[in-house]
């Protein structure tokens, strides 16, 4: 029987591994969402896994929001990339920086 | 199993803007470019019936509805009412602008109406869940409105970056609640303010509070978490960086309330520490690295950082006294902020935009009012005396000295001193340089008297400011 701390840690390592993935990657903007949508799921898994060994089922509908928020983010996120790739022409994190001061 | 119908009534405002949004969105559908005027015209009075709505059924005490996932009370009514009037001026400025640039789109004052629905559950948030679909609401119509202006590069790059830090943040903020709710088993504010005094897991419990804060920080713009506030500020088109300034504030500092204080009160020692850091180093970072910039955007989202700053201040004394400080700072901030953007909008036209120091220049030659007008914008955010600004910094230093902090006072005025600087420059530029550019300043009469009462509505608050900072306290010892 898997305990509740290894569902935790389950959790924690996926949310670190998205926050490794935020800052060391510097290629690639889908990869940044990807890593975003991950951080999302290690949540997920601490809510439901809190949700399951707490015998409280608020938890889960907390997941199902996070899950249909998570759906409306990625749209509007991957509609910006388009936007921005369509001015350009490039989705290089590195090359994002015509803004300075 | 039975259904019950909740009581609808404390959410009426929540339920007509939700209404209008949704059938301003049809009727845009059918407007030709020409008819555009209706869907701004049908916004406005949207946000006047509202207002109204606030205004005439203000409520006394706490009413709590939806399976005490909502609540009403005075706090949210004076904040919601703040909102809507923000969102009204912002709105008016914003016309003009839009019109003479061919974004006059119904999507602007739509994505605009769903904002500030996000902004209004968030103040009345009595729930994580709550808080985290107002937060989502605002944002994404945020980062949407940001990308509206779909030709400019720095917008849209300006929309990634606050894209991405705000997903962060959202982020962030959940893995706290999820903690949060792993100790205490409910995600009901009430309820985790209860259970936070008798649990045994306070570590787990300070654990889920860090990244609580991180998240909030995020929203907010507060250092070492402000990376996106000067590109957002200098990216978004004028009228954007407007709305993202002035009424999303407003519901910050509502969301800091209803979670650290309402929510979390009860680690208020744990909490207090990690404000103090923020805000000594958003009122560092924000006003030192303003006077390097050239950029008037730019210069204000750094001013924004260290006003945040204060408005911590206020809060991590603990007291209803400081609570209503940073309240009054708040509202404060949010009308200069308005006048301040509202100038930047003025002094553009087609095909320029003033947002450079520079713009600012021989001012005073041009349009002497308009000059004026900056002036007491300028001065009020520094915090010269009688303007509001002085009294909503005075407030806030008051409650901090109640609070044994004087140290922190102290800090906080030197660098409100250092702040001084780079306001003071723009006044300089104005009365005593020689304009670069001289074209005639025509603007639209609305814009003209709204902005004008916007000026001096920031000198006679700050003549009488007992009224507001009376509201604020009033709003904030009920609950």
């Amino acid at each position: 029987m898997l305990a509740l701390s290894d569902f935790l840690i389950l959790g924690a390592v996926m949310f670190g591994l998205s926050i490794a993935g935020i800052f060391i990657n510097r290629k690639n903007i889908i990869i940044l969402l990807m890593a975003i949508e991950l951080m999302l799921l290690a949540v997920n898994m601490n809510f439901i896994a809190f949700s399951h060994f707490l015998g409280d089922t608020a938890g889960q509908v907390f997941v199902f929001f996070i899950l249909t928020v998570a759906a409306a983010e990625a749209a509007i996120g991957l509609a910006i990339l388009v936007v921005l790739f369509r001015n350009k022409r490039t989705i290089n994190v590195t090359e994002l920086d015509s803004m300075k001061g | 199993m039975t259904f019950t119908m909740p009581n609808i009534a404390p959410a009426l405002p929540e339920i007509f803007i939700l209404s209008m949004a949704c059938l301003i969105l049809v009727i845009d559908l059918f407007l030709t470019d020409r008819q555009r005027f209706v869907t701004y015209l049908l916004t406005q009075a949207t946000l006047v019936v509202a207002f109204i709505l606030i205004v005439t059924d203000f409520t006394q005490g706490r009413v709590l509805t939806f399976s005490d996932t909502f609540v009403r009370d005075p706090m949210a009514d004076v904040l919601k009412a703040c909102i809507f009037i923000a969102g009204l001026v912002t709105f008016t400025y914003s016309r003009d602008y839009l019109q003479t640039r061919q974004i006059f789109k119904g999507e602007f004052f739509v994505l605009g109406l769903f904002a500030i629905l996000g902004m209004m559950i968030l103040t009345s948030a009595h729930n994580f869940l709550t808080i985290y679909l107002g937060l989502e609401l605002l944002s994404l119509s945020l980062y949407a409105m940001v990308a509206m202006q779909r030709d400019s590069v720095t917008a849209s790059e300006a929309a990634m970056k606050y894209f991405i830090l705000g997903a962060i943040a959202s982020g962030m903020l959940l893995y706290g609640i999820s903690m949060i709710y792993g100790v205490t088993g409910t995600l009901d504010l009430a309820e985790v303010a209860r259970q936070v005094p008798e649990t045994e897991k306070q570590l787990l419990l300070t654990f889920g509070l860090v990244f609580l804060i991180v998240g909030v920080a995020f929203k907010l713009g507060a250092v070492p978490f402000h990376m996106w506030v000067p590109d957002v500020y200098h990216g978004a088109a004028t009228p954007t960086t407007l709305f993202i300034g002035s009424a999303p504030k407003i519901a910050a500092f509502a969301m800091l309330m209803r979670l650290l204080v309402d929510g979390l009160g009860g680690l208020h020692a744990q909490w207090q520490d990690i404000l103090i850091i923020l805000a000594v180093l958003s009122m560092g970072v924000g006003n030192i690295v303003a006077i390097a910039q050239s950029n008037i955007k730019r210069m204000l989202a750094y001013s924004t950082i260290s006003h945040v700053g204060f408005l911590m201040l206020g809060v991590l004394t603990g007291t209803a006294e400081g609570y209503a400080a940073a309240m009054f700072y708040t509202l404060a901030y949010v009308l200069m902020t308005l006048g301040g953007f509202g100038m930047v909008i003025l002094l553009s036209r087609e095909g320029f935009e003033a947002d450079k120091l520079d713009d600012f220049k021989g001012l005073n030659e041009r349009s002497p009012w308009f000059a004026f007008m900056m002036l007491i914008v300028m001065f009020s955010m520094a915090g010269v005396p009688p303007f509001i600004g002085f009294w909503a910094k005075l407030s806030v230093l008051k409650e901090v000295i109640a609070a044994d902090m004087v140290w922190l006072a102290v800090v906080a005025v030197i660098f409100s001193i250092i702040g001084a600087f780079y306001y003071l420059r723009v006044i300089r530029l104005m009365y005593f340089d020689k304009p670069v550019d001289t074209a005639r300043l025509e603007v639209a009469l609305d814009m003209r008297l709204l902005l004008s009462a916007n000026g001096l509505g920031v000198l006679l608050l700050g003549l009488f400011p007992g009224g507001l900072l009376a509201l604020c306290l009033a709003a904030l010892s009920g609950s």
